[in-house]
């Protein structure tokens, strides 16, 4: 199949390229990026006043299958993340069993195989079960393709396993992801710690649960010299100690979410449990210490931490129900919306945290648009405005914050693999 | 000033002038109870449900009481004998009593946020009768009655709230009530009973009892309830009493008519005295009467705000 | 709304209470176990005219109690405002005495049903009899007064409305029409 896509606005950060080109796709890769080209083609889309991006790579999501295939499955989130301008993305291990073994992860693959309708990569667990207590076959796991390992939804409160599971990473090749959280702090935490969790009468989740234990992880990676990346960044006091580290020289990266610059914890106030996820929802310091970060750099990726939930385990007693919200469809537009329009980042930066720096921090050869590179691309009008409702999502769980919300951005098309894997 | 919610769910959204409403419509129930025949036929035809996932007898029986002298039906609804053990969701639950249709569910819950969230997915009233730590809109509406009759007003005057602030619904609905009606309010408990940032509603904080009785008009005492959350270290009771209970002794230093308020079960020895709480600085039973009363109005308010939309409908 | 005619000035509206007064003791055949009970609120002032005036004639003190019917009314969601509960104060023993109600004006008579309704629940008097400056037609209900200031045939479309010095600043009754 050939794809020719004429006059559009090309946005390609590796390439430092932002100028209107016409793209050439044939046999899966981009074989000409030029002016006027003129080819035969199957299929010719004119992109006039589109911009043209590489398919976003989102490192963080819960695609649920195998099983929780009521909350999602792998081919309802790799649709939803096509729809979302994502053509690749990390499969976190927490399902059901949790992917922490060969056999685990040639299930997965199996399930991946069948049902992807993206790039779907796998991210093994650090433990057995993702419970802390022993390691899990993080070789054969390497071995197995999974290209990064965490325990998500956990941190690995023993030091020396943790060290042993960062020393063996580092051996792989393979990158360590962190959820940082002391547990012992965030104390059954279920909204951020301070007025909020006063005058909502919840039990708070301090800031300090995430920092201290970034500092944690921090310490023993440089101490071995692995290299790891911070899932979901929230507070000022993490993108701090991050921002140090980095000054020193430590090889660490991180992510935060679209909620954690969308939101602070004052949309709570009617208790919305579409709003409930961990870390919470913090200040407005931290929201502004947030796009800070990710102004100069500190915070180097943007993720969804796409988290679905059925409405039964959402539409009960806020202290009850799940934490995690739905993002893969609403990642571009609330970057957009939220970092674009109000001018903390430029189109290609946004770009670069959502599809490049994550493909570089995985080592997979995307988020770019040269000759010779895979077709993942997406063809968007970033001047488009959309009203996030259950109706329009495509996602199996519908917990989206951003209910009820008109966001910017709206995808037009999706190419994967150099088909054409979405339509507006 | 037309009374418009269907629901009461707290004190923070109301404004002064709710909040004054609910108060001064109190008032004229409140001769209703002093009559030989103890009833009117304002909600005559109407149904109560409370709605009770934690025991409680004082607000359920103060309820049940309201909604009688009202003329209302009341049918009550306790944990134990009902289908919530067996899995059912609070909006399920909530949804099945509007089928019956019942009017009006008095909700008390041990999650923070229940009453809203039953509120949001029912069109019939629902009235909180205390959510978790969040609210208890008519124990600090009664609170405020019965200072307001004892002081004649609330704006200007100093009142205190001694207890465990952390974990107290009443505590957060008396303060957003009596600032929001201009009085000074200042909480006292030992430091790990405190809620973190609440000097940001408005209030005095201090862990000196002495400190805390100093300027007050009145002290309002919170039970403490040592059987609530195991997971804090609660100080031992007689530590407590030793530092924070009321005491004949301590009351001496403060204003001499000082008044004094428990929201009731009163642990006598733990938070303040027997000679306090029998004594004539306490308004403890007087709060009960008035609850009745404050009760009422409520039920008499969201019952009539809730025709008038049907009405409007309609 | 806009005044249509005065029915009442302040003369008029005296002569007609002074009237009613006379009437009450003639009925009742004096001012033994007489009481009044005014319904709130120009029924509460009218009810105390009378007591006055009855005083001037028999010389002796009688009873006025207020009345508050918001609880008892049938129709309370056909008002588009908040209805306003105010006391209802009644200090004495209303069993055995010869009561008479006190209302401004007598329209539906849906009013009347209930504040017949309220009274009973303070006790059993031995007669109760009704006492209004303005009868205006219309009822809905078979009441009927005992005593008239006045009968004033109105349109359904009209309101009457009774002015008294104690809250109007001015004592008059007056026909307003859209």
């Amino acid at each position: 199949m050939k794809i020719l896509i004429k006059n559009g606005l090309v946005i390609d950060p590796a390439n430092h390229v932002k100028e209107n080109f016409d793209i050439l796709i044939e046999a899966g890769k981009i074989s000409k990026v030029a002016k006027n080209i003129s080819a035969a083609a199957d299929k010719v889309i004119d992109a006039s006043a589109k911009v043209i991006i590489p398919g976003l790579v989102d490192m963080h999501a819960h695609l649920r299958q195998p099983g929780r295939e009521d909350k999602e499955t792998i081919a309802s989130a790799t649709a939803a993340a096509l729809k979302g301008g994502i053509t690749s993305l990390l499969a976190m291990p927490n399902t059901s069993p949790a992917i922490d073994s060969v056999q685990a992860i040639e299930l997965l693959k199996t399930l991946v195989k069948k049902n992807s309708l993206a790039n779907v990569l796998i991210c093994g667990a650090i433990t057995n079960g993702r419970l802390g207590k022993e390691l899990s076959d993080i070789v054969g796991l390497a071995k197995g393709g999974a290209i990064a390992i965490s325990d998500d939804g956990a941190s690995v409160d023993d030091e020396k396993i943790f060290q042993q599971a960062l020393k063996i990473a580092k051996t792989e090749k393979i990158l360590t992801i962190c959820h940082c959280e002391d547990k012992s702090l965030s104390n059954q935490g279920v909204v951020n710690l301070g007025i909020i969790s006063t005058k909502l009468g919840l039990r708070g989740i301090s800031s300090e649960s995430e920092y201290k234990r970034i500092e944690r992880d921090i310490r023993l990676a440089e101490k071995i010299g692995a290299v790891i990346h911070i899932a979901h960044v929230s507070c000022k006091e993490s993108v701090e100690v991050i921002r140090q580290a980095k000054k020193r020289g430590v090889r660490v990266t991180c992510e935060t979410a679209p909620h954690y610059f969308s939101f602070t914890q004052d949309s709570l106030v009617d208790y919305d449990t579409n709003k409930k996820m961990n870390p919470p929802l913090r200040s407005r310091q931290d929201q502004e210490a947030v796009k800070k970060g990710l102004k100069d750099g500190t915070i180097d990726v943007i993720a969804s931490d796409h988290a679905p939930h059925t409405e039964n385990e959402k539409d009960i007693e806020f202290d009850r129900a799940e934490f995690g919200v739905v993002g893969l469809e609403t990642e571009l537009s609330a970057g957009i919306s939220e970092l674009v329009e109000n001018k903390i980042l430029s189109l290609p930066q946004l770009v670069e945290k959502l599809a490049l720096n994550p493909a570089r921090i995985l080592g997979i050869a995307k988020g770019a648009i040269a000759p010779g590179d895979d077709a993942d691309i997406a063809i968007i009008d970033p001047a488009k405005e959309w009203l996030v409702q259950k109706e329009n999502l495509v996602s199996k769980s519908k917990n989206s914050a951003f209910l009820g919300r008109r966001l910017k951005g709206v995808v037009e098309y999706t190419i994967y693999n150099g088909k054409i894997a979405y339509q507006a | 000033m037309v009374w418009q919610r269907k629901d009461l769910l707290g004190l923070e959204e109301l404004s002064r002038e709710e909040i004054e409403l609910i108060l001064s419509t109190a008032e004229s129930f409140k001769e209703v109870s002093t009559r030989d025949i103890k009833k009117v036929p304002a909600l005559r035809g109407k149904t109560v449900v409370n709605l009770f996932y934690e025991p409680s007898t004082r607000t359920r029986v103060s309820f049940e009481v309201a909604a009688k002298r009202l003329s209302a039906d009341v049918i009550n609804i306790a944990t134990e004998t009902s289908s919530v053990k067996k899995g059912e969701t609070l909006i399920d639950t909530g949804k099945n009593i509007q089928a019956l249709k019942a009017d009006i569910i008095v909700m008390r819950h041990n999650y923070s946020g229940a009453a809203a969230m039953l509120a949001k997915h029912l069109e019939i009233s629902v009235v909180n009768a205390g959510d978790g730590w969040h609210e208890h809109p008519t124990q600090a509406l009664l609170d405020i009655f019965t200072l307001k009759e004892k002081m004649g007003k609330i704006a200007g005057i100093n009142v205190s709230i001694v207890g465990d602030i952390a974990h107290s619904r009443v505590a957060r609905s008396n303060i957003w009530g009596l600032t929001k009606l201009g009085a000074k309010v200042t909480v006292c408990a030992p430091e790990i009973l405190i809620p973190p940032a609440i000097e940001e509603m408005g209030v005095v904080v201090t862990s000196d009892i002495q400190e805390a009785l100093r300027e007050a008009d009145a002290v309002n005492v919170l039970r403490m309830q040592f059987e609530r959350d195991s997971s804090n270290a609660f100080p031992q009771q007689i530590e407590y009493f030793k530092n924070f209970g009321l005491t004949c002794e301590r009351l001496e230093k403060a204003k001499k008519n000082i008044i004094v308020m428990h929201p009731g079960p009163i642990n006598r020895g733990i938070e303040m005295s027997s000679e306090i709480a029998d004594g004539s600085k306490s308004v403890i039973l007087e709060q009960v009467t008035n609850g009745i009363a404050v009760r009422m109005a409520v039920l008499f308010l969201v019952a009539q705000a809730k025709d008038r939309k049907d009405e409007n409908i309609n | 709304m806009k005044e249509k005619a005065k029915v009442l000035d302040k003369e008029s509206l005296n002569r007609a209470i002074t009237r009613i007064a006379h009437e009450i003791l003639e009925k009742n055949k004096g001012a033994e176990s007489l009481c009044l009970v005014g319904i709130r609120n120009r029924g509460v002032y009218l009810a105390q005219r009378l007591a006055q005036s009855i005083k001037a004639i028999e010389n002796k003190e009688i009873n006025v109690g207020a009345l508050d019917i918001t609880l008892y009314r049938d129709d309370l969601t056909l008002i588009s405002a908040q209805p306003i509960v105010h006391k209802t104060e009644i200090s004495f023993d209303i069993a055995d005495t010869n009561l008479v109600l006190v209302d401004d004006v007598l329209y539906t008579g849906r009013t009347i049903r209930a504040a017949l309704d309220a009274l009973i629940d303070f006790g059993r008097p031995k007669v109760i009899q009704l006492a209004v400056l303005i009868d205006r037609g219309h009822r809905e209900l078979p009441i009927r007064a005992d005593f008239v200031g006045k009968n004033i045939p109105t349109a359904q479309g009209e309101t009457v409305e009774v002015r008294l010095e104690e809250v109007d600043a001015k004592d008059e009754v007056v026909i307003m029409e859209k």
